[in-house]
C-alpha cells in the first residue's frame, strides 16, 4: 500500500519505515497513517514487530531508515527539548508494565505529573487517585508497591501512568493480556469513553479478538515486515491475504465474529 | 482537540462572576488549571445557590474534571451550594465518567502513619537479629547441600564450577597482579627509609616477605574478590529472584542451592587461594623492585635470604586462611542475593550490604586468626 500523500487530520504519520537488530530487519518500507480521534489496533503473529514499531514511533528506538511524524513533527533525528515536549503528550502502556519498583503506585503515577507540571504536591496526589480509580484500582491500591500486586493489577497500574499526564495519544501494548473477562470489558469501554470525550487517539497492541471487534476504529496487520492490512475489523477479516485468512480464520477467530455479528 | 492543545494555544481555566451569573471558561486541562490553584478562593459568590454555567468551557480532559468536582464540593461543605448546569454533552459525560469510577474505588485511605522513634529502634534491632539468625541456617542449608553433593557426586555441576573460575579466578587476574605489585612497592619504600636510617638495608626482605605473605597479600586479594566478585553473585542471585528465575528453578526441580550457591561457593575456595599465591608472588617482586632502586639490595641478593627468612610456614598460615575468606565472600554473596525482594532498588542495596558486610567479616575473621594463631604459638 503506496500512501504518499498525508490525511489532513493525522496523528501519525510513517513513510518508508526500516527497523533493524544487527542484521535482522524488523521492518522493511513501511507505511502507517494514524488519524486524530482514531482507535486503532496492531495485530500480526508474536514477533512480528508489534512492540517495536510501538518503540520506534515513542522515539525509543532509532529506525535504520524512513521517516515518522507525531503531531505534525518529524521525529527522526529531532532535539532533546522538542521530543521533551513531545513526550509530554503521548501515554505508554509497556507489554511488561514497567512500573517503577522502588515506588507506590500512587507515587509512580505521580512521576510524569511532577516532571511536566508545577502542580503542588497535594493536587498531583489527588490526580493520581483519580487516574487509579479511572484505570478500574480500588482506592487502597494506590499505598501499594507493585510487588504487591497482582499481574492484573499491575497492568491497570501502569494504565494509570499511561493516563497521568491526560495525553492526546495513547500507545498501549497488550492492555488487556492478563485481564480477567469482565476487567477487560470495562477496560474496551473506558477506552471508548476517553476517547469519546476526549478526543483521545489510541494505538493499541492487542490478541484479543473481542477487543478488536469492540473497540476498534480500525485495525492495522502488521506481516512480511510491513503493514499488510489496513482496515475497519469487519472488512480486514475478509481480506485475500493468506497471513489475515490464517490468523482469523482459526476457531477462535470465528467464534469472535459470531459472537460480535450477533451483539450488532 | 480537545485533550491536550500545544502549550501556545492554551486558554487558561477561569470562572467569572458577573452579578448573578456564574460562568467557567477557558480550557480545564492539565494545562489550563496549573494557573487556577489559587482563583476559586477570591471569587465573591451571589447569596443562596448559584448555578455554575459549563457551556463556556472550552475543553476538559480527566484532570480538569477533578479540579471542577473538586470545587463544587469545597463550596457546598462551606455551606455555598452550587449547580453544575448546561455543560456540553460530551463535557457531562466525562465528568460523570471520573465521579462514578471515584465512586466505585471508594475513599483513598490514608497513607501509612510515621513511625516513632522506639518503634523504629525495636524494629531494626529485631530485623539486625533475624538476619543473623537467618544467615547462620544458610550456612547450615549449604552445609547440608555440600554433604548431599558428597554422597552423589555425579550429581555436580562441574560446567557451572569451571565458569565461575574462570570468572571470579582468571578473569581477576591483571587487576590482583596490578594492586599487590603496587602495594609491595609502598610497603618496601615506607619500611625502607626506616631501614636505610638504622643501616640495616638487606632486613627489608623479611619486612616485604613477612608482612606481605602472612597478613596483606590475602587480605586484599579477598577484598579485591569481595567487591568484585561477591557483589556480582548477589546482584545475579537477586535480579533472577525479582525475575522468578529462582522459583522456576525450584519448579523445574532444581535446588537453587545446588545450582547457584555451591558451585559459587567451591569455585571461590579454589581460586582465591591461587589467587593469593599470585598475590604473593607479585608483591614480593615489587618489593625487590623497590629494594633495588632505593636500597642496593639486588635481586640475587634478596632471593638468596629469603628462603632463609620465610619459613613454608608461614606461607602456608597465610594461604590456610583464604579458604576461610572464600566461604565467608561466598556465602555473604549467595545469601544477600536470595535476600532480595520487589525491585530494582532492592539489587542494589543487598549489594551494598553484601561487599560491606564480607569484608567486615574477612577483616574481623583475619582478627581471630592472629589471635587463636598467636595462642597457639605458631605466629612466630
Ligand atoms: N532488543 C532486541 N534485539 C534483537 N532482536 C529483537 C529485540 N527486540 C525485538 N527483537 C526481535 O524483533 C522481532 C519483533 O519483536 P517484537 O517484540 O516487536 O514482536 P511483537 O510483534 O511485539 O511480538 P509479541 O506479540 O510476541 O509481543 C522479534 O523477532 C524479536 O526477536
Ligand atoms: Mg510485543
Amino acid at each position: 500500500m503506496a500512501l504518499s500523500t498525508h490525511p489532513a487530520d493525522a496523528v501519525i504519520v510513517v513513510r518508508g519505515l526500516r527497523t533493524q537488530f544487527g542484521a535482522t530487519v524488523i521492518h522493511e518500507n513501511l507505511d502507517l497513517d494514524i488519524r486524530r480521534g482514531e482507535i486503532v489496533a496492531l495485530v500480526g503473529g508474536s514477533g512480528s514487530g508489534k512492540t517495536t514499531l510501538l518503540r520506534a514511533i515513542i522515539m525509543l528506538l532509532k529506525p535504520a531508515a524512513g521517516s515518522i511524524e507525531l503531531f505534525g513533527q518529524e521525529i527522526v533525528g529531532i532535539g532533546e527539548t522538542t521530543a521533551f515536549r513531545l513526550r509530554r503528550r503521548f501515554g505508554m502502556l509497556f507489554q511488561q508494565g514497567a512500573l517503577f519498583s522502588s515506588l507506590t503506585v500512587r507515587e509512580n503515577v505521580a512521576v510524569p505529573l511532577r516532571e511536566h507540571t508545577r502542580l503542588s504536591a497535594r493536587r498531583i496526589a489527588d490526580i493520581a487517585d483519580l487516574k487509579i480509580a479511572l484505570a478500574g484500582l480500588p482506592a487502597d491500591a494506590g499505598n501499594k508497591l507493585p510487588r504487591e500486586l497482582s499481574g492484573g493489577m499491575l497492568k491497570r497500574a501502569a494504565l494509570a501512568r499511561a493516563l497521568a499526564l491526560d495525553p492526546a495519544l495513547l500507545f498501549l501494548d497488550e492492555p488487556t493480556a492478563g485481564l480477567d473477562p469482565v476487567s477487560a470489558g470495562a477496560f474496551d469501554e473506558l477506552v471508548a469513553q476517553l476517547k469519546e470525550s476526549l478526543g483521545l487517539t489510541v494505538v493499541m497492541v492487542t490478541h484479543d479478538l473481542d477487543t478488536l471487534w469492540s473497540a476498534t476504529d480500525r485495525v492495522a496487520f502488521l506481516g512480511e515486515q510491513r503493514v499488510i492490512g489496513y482496515a475497519p475489523m469487519r472488512e480486514l477479516t475478509q481480506a485475500e491475504h493468506p497471513l489475515i485468512r490464517a490468523y482469523f480464520e482459526g476457531p477462535r477467530g470465528r467464534a469472535a465474529r459470531e459472537q460480535a455479528c450477533k451483539a450488532r | 482537540m480537545a485533550a491536550s492543545p500545544a502549550p501556545s494555544t492554551v486558554h487558561r481555566a477561569a470562572i467569572r462572576v458577573d452579578g448573578e451569573q456564574c460562568r467557567c471558561e477557558g480550557d480545564w486541562t492539565l494545562d489550563g488549571i496549573e494557573a487556577l490553584d489559587a482563583q476559586p478562593h477570591g471569587i465573591r459568590w451571589p447569596a443562596g445557590a448559584a448555578r455554575l454555567d459549563g457551556s463556556g468551557i472550552q475543553a476538559i480532559d480527566t484532570t480538569g474534571a477533578l479540579r471542577l468536582l473538586s470545587i463544587v464540593a469545597d463550596l457546598e461543605q462551606a455551606g455555598q451550594p452550587v449547580r453544575l448546569v448546561s455543560l456540553r454533552e460530551e463535557h457531562q459525560a466525562l465528568l460523570d465518567l471520573v465521579r462514578e469510577r471515584r465512586a466505585s474505588a471508594g475513599a483513598v485511605p490514608p497513607p501509612p502513619a510515621a513511625r516513632g522513634a522506639l518503634e523504629r529502634l525495636g524494629r531494626r534491632v529485631g530485623s539486625h537479629a533475624r538476619h543473623a539468625l537467618e544467615f547462620l541456617a544458610f550456612i547450615g542449608e549449604a552445609a547440608i547441600a555440600l554433604g548431599r553433593l558428597a554422597l552423589h557426586p555425579g550429581r555436580f555441576r562441574w560446567r557451572a564450577l569451571f565458569g565461575n573460575i574462570e570468572t571470579a579466578g582468571v578473569n581477576a587476574l591483571p587487576i590482583i597482579a596490578l594492586l599487590s605489585f603496587v602495594m609491595g612497592v609502598v610497603i618496601a619504600y615506607q619500611g625502607g627509609q626506616q631501614l636505610k636510617f638504622y643501616g640495616a638495608n638487606i632486613f627489608i626482605v623479611e619486612l616485604v616477605s613477612l608482612t606481605m605473605l602472612r597478613e596483606l597479600a590475602p587480605l586484599i586479594t579477598a577484598i579485591i574478590v569481595a567487591g568484585r566478585t561477591g557483589s556480582s553473585y548477589t546482584a545475579q542471585i537477586g535480579t533472577m529472584r525479582i525475575t522468578e528465575e529462582v522459583d522456576a528453578l525450584r519448579t523445574i526441580g532444581i535446588p537453587p542451592m545446588d545450582l547457584l550457591v555451591l558451585p559459587k561457593l567451591l569455585a571461590l575456595t579454589v581460586a582465591l587461594p591461587l589467587l593469593t599465591v599470585f598475590a604473593d608472588a607479585l608483591s614480593v617482586f615489587g618489593g625487590m623492585v623497590m629494594a633495588r632502586t632505593m636500597l642496593d639490595v639486588s635481586f640475587s641478593d634478596f632471593l638468596d635470604r629469603f628462603p632463609r627468612v620465610v619459613t613454608p610456614t608461614s606461607f602456608l598460615l597465610g594461604i590456610g586462611k583464604t579458604p576461610v575468606f572464600a566461604a565467608i565472600i561466598a556465602l555473604v554473596g549467595c545469601y544477600q542475593g536470595f535476600q532480595v525482594r520487589g525491585g530494582a532498588d532492592s539489587v542494589g542495596r543487598h549489594t551494598t550490604v553484601s561487599v560491606v558486610q564480607s569484608i567486615f567479616l574477612v577483616i574481623a575473621a583475619d582478627a581471630l586468626f592472629s589471635i587463636i594463631l598467636g595462642g597457639v604459638g605458631l605466629w612466630r
